[in-house]
């Protein structure tokens, strides 16, 4: 008897929800892992020093979040989506199919990607030719193509440690595995030549496809999980060298030793300058339907770019966010709303 | 096999057995069954020894997140800085911000630490200001905001120091590291010490990890599982309210009313089959029906609570169906015998004597689901949450965490105080499942009854 009572009040829990489930008061925000440390310094500043509510941040990676992003306009889907990468046409136009046709694309900074190997080990200054040269499947010795035969570093080069090569690299469900294949692998595949000798042996296409298969052999390791994974993989396996964010390093300098590429040191400074060579754009969508639905979404959005948060200097630069030196020109289109072209 | 070759050979070449002497098959016998229980002896410790090794490491790890490491000074709250003019209008004192209270403490710790004499070689600026958490300003700012009349008045502000000042007193962070470590440094550790030796530096223990929200990756040291736990906490209470009734009543039906046949056959391989499904399928099943089809928010327990309830279901209906089929068809025959309706003999009769069962099965059921990540994944409840959820049953609508998930958040985090945050958060959740388990222990022994 009780139990049938219980099971109708159960009900009637349900039926409620349906009318309660209306006005939604804080901004929801999805998105790249990487971004997510910056978006919870802000939401959890702007929480503290406005009267609007903390927003929720979820992670998940840039495409789930922007596919998440792309679901449709309303009070159940999200504001806000965090992007290691830009927006990509196909990921446009789901949007536009689903109605979300006002997109504000706003860059809030950029991210170095670094290679550090444990505190103890030997010291590195790498070029993205001996990246390339000790991770490619294949390689070009003496003028012919033939399968990667090295097994340490020294034998690339001989300024180079005499190590063994172990690489723990981000696994390819990662925005960092792209830029490392592309301003990494495949900038040191047209560095040390082998693009053209591949190009003519191989031919155009196949030529392309072998300056960017890795090799399988257990040299290179994928890390599907995130940066705490590739630091204990370094400090189970002291001679491994592992690919880091700019900021999680930063956080961990007394267990971990960052190598120079092309004798550049990666840090905030030589990032925003362009010198070190391996960084990318971070970038957040927002819904503008959502501007005045959702409370305190537009005043979201230029406080995260403010000069206070986003700016050199600032709490996001000083947990490694490379400041953009056009933030000014952000601000301004933050308060323009200006939309991207679908 | 042996035993053929035995019956096979000739009866004069068999041994002589005595009960003194045992023959070589006995003696096989023997040390076979010897050999069994040594495996089971060794399986029984080897994980014993992985339970023990599993709670040292989590408790050694986390017994640090308990306690916490507290700066005492005096802070003038003055007028031109705080309220300029001077009205105590609350729109006003709103607008100065956290940065302004910030400054605040940072001139404070410097007149303390030049009013007491103390000198440390290579001190930064830098290394000064880093020693107060960046959550200190933020808490200053509340206490002044719900009561303006502290305003130029001196208070004894009670302030979290930064994580690695906190680490260094719990071992973590030693001379050497800081030496290398670009957010420490030696001379910041001198200068807590020196401010230890002050007495006004100290650590104490830590309730604000089991009520404070979570915290942004720039403050380790003030993170909590406060939310995760009402989370955690307003999701059992969706479970019990609709998974036990749910689950009890389909059970009853299905054991004592419907009729054998096809239909129900099929019904009981599904839900067995059910469950058997891994969570993360009922977490899609929840972002479909719950929030895409029936449009409740994200990140809200009530959905967390439904996609649990569907996962334990099955859990519960096998268990309640065991308990009931445990309780002898006399009981039943005997109730109908003296003229009860069926729904009296199972009422009165059959349910409460299955009732420690389906208690223990509820139980370890919801301990089951209070463990579970996976499917809140897809929910948006794995998220940063700051605003603690009101009180239910509008707070079932509004965006919480939940343990598990907290543990999961805080492994990601790139600090390393935040390793042992989460280590401490394994601890909350494994003393919830042990006060879950001991209450269908204590349940069971209530209730048993043996024939």
């Amino acid at each position: 008897m009780k139990s049938a009572k219980l099971t109708v009040s159960a009900l009637a829990v349900i039926a409620a929800s349906a009318t309660a489930a209306a006005a939604r008061d804080q901004i929801q925000i999805s998105g790249s892992s990487t971004v997510l440390p910056y978006a919870t310094i802000v939401a959890e500043a702007f929480g503290e020093n406005t009267d609007f509510p903390t927003p929720v941040v979820e992670s998940g990676g840039s495409s789930a979040g922007l596919k998440k992003f792309c679901e449709g306009v309303g009070e159940n889907t999200i504001d806000i989506a965090n992007a290691s990468r830009p927006i990509k046409d196909s990921e446009k136009e789901a949007c536009k199919a689903a109605g979300v046709t006002e997109i504000m694309e706003v860059r809030i900074g950029y991210d170095g990607i670094v290679f550090a190997s444990d505190i103890s080990g030997n010291d590195f200054a790498f070029t993205s030719a001996d990246w390339f040269n000790a991770l490619s499947a294949q390689v070009v010795k003496d003028g012919k193509v033939v399968a990667n035969p090295y097994t340490k570093w020294s034998e690339i080069r001989a300024d180079l440690p005499d190590q063994e090569i172990l690489a723990f690299i981000p696994g390819t469900k990662h925005g960092t595995r792209e830029v490392f294949e592309e301003k990494v692998i495949a900038a040191g595949c047209k560095e040390s030549g082998a693009a053209e000798v591949f190009n003519t042996e191989l031919g155009e296409e196949a030529g392309e496809q072998a300056c960017l298969s890795l090799r399988t052999d257990g040299k290179s390791v994928d890390i599907d999980g995130d940066y705490t994974e590739t630091l204990a993989r370094i400090q189970s396996a002291k001679n491994g060298i592992g690919v880091f964010g700019l900021s999680f390093y930063e956080n961990n300098t007394d267990k971990l030793k960052v190598a120079t590429i092309g004798g550049i040191q990666p840090s905030t400074e030589s990032i925003a300058s362009g010198e070190y060579p391996v960084s990318r754009p971070l970038y957040f969508y927002l819904k503008k339907q959502h501007i005045g639905t959702v409370p305190g979404l537009k005043e979201f959005a230029e406080f995260f770019v403010s000069d206070d948060l986003a700016g050199a200097g600032g709490p996001l630069a000083s947990y490694g966010l490379v400041a953009d030196p056009e933030l000014a020109a952000t601000q301004k289109a933050v308060a323009d709303e200006v939309t991207i072209a679908q | 096999m042996s035993d053929a070759t035995i019956e096979g050979a000739p009866r004069a070449t068999q041994p002589k057995s005595s009960l003194l002497v045992a023959d070589p098959h006995t003696r096989r016998r023997h040390a076979a069954e010897a050999r069994f229980r040594a495996y089971g002896l060794g399986a029984i410790v080897i994980s014993m020894v992985m339970l023990v090794v599993l709670l040292f490491t989590i408790l050694t790890g986390g017994i640090g997140a308990f306690r916490q490491t507290y700066l005492e000074i005096p802070v003038t709250l003055e007028d031109a800085q705080l309220d300029k003019n001077g009205n105590r209008d609350p729109a006003d004192l709103g607008k100065v911000l956290t940065l302004t209270y910030g400054k605040l403490l940072q001139q404070s710790l410097e007149k303390v630490v030049a009013d007491k004499g103390i000198a440390i070689a290579d001190l930064s600026a830098k290394d000064l200001s880093g020693l107060i958490s960046k959550e200190a300003p933020a808490r200053l700012r509340d206490q002044v905001l719900a009561n303006p009349d502290l305003i130029g008045q001196t208070i004894t502000a009670r302030v979290l120091v930064n994580g690695r000042i906190d680490g260094y007193y719990k071992g973590r962070v030693t001379m050497d590291s800081a030496l290398r470590d670009a957010n420490t440094s030696p001379a910041q550790l001198q200068l807590a010490d020196a401010l230890k030796a002050q007495g006004m530096l100290a650590t104490k223990w830590n309730w604000s990890f089991l009520t404070s929200p979570d915290a942004s990756d720039q403050r380790p040291e003030a993170a909590g599982v406060g939310i995760a736990i009402l989370g955690s906490l307003y999701m059992m209470l969706v479970v019990l309210v609709l998974a036990v009734p749910i689950g009890v009543a389909a059970s009853i039906y299905l054991e004592e009313f419907a009729p054998k046949n096809r239909w129900t056959d099929i019904i009981e391989v599904n839900i067995s089959n059910l469950a058997a499904v891994p969570s993360i399928v009922f977490g899609i099943l929840g972002l479909a029906a719950f929030i895409n089809f029936g449009g409740l928010p994200q990140s809200a327990p009530i959905v967390g609570g439904l996609v649990l309830t569907l996962m334990t279901l099955p859990t519960i209906i096998i268990a309640t169906r065991a308990a009931l089929k445990a309780v002898p068809p006399s009981i039943r025959d005997a109730a109908l015998g003296v003229g009860a309706s069926r729904m009296q003999s199972v009422f009165h009769h059959v349910l409460p004597l299955a009732m420690p069962g389906i208690l223990t099965g509820t139980i370890i059921g919801m301990a089951q689901a209070l463990g579970e990540t996976a499917p809140l994944l897809l929910i948006g409840m794995v998220a940063f949450v700051k605003n603690f959820p009101s009180a239910p049953p509008e707070g079932l609508f509004e965006p919480a965490s939940a343990l598990p998930v907290q543990v999961y958040n805080w492994t990601q985090r790139a600090d390393p105080a935040f390793i042992e945050r989460a280590s401490g958060a394994i601890i909350v959740l494994l003393v919830f499942l042990l006060c879950m388990n001991v209450l269908a222990i204590l349940l069971r022994r209530r209730f048993e009854r043996r024939w």
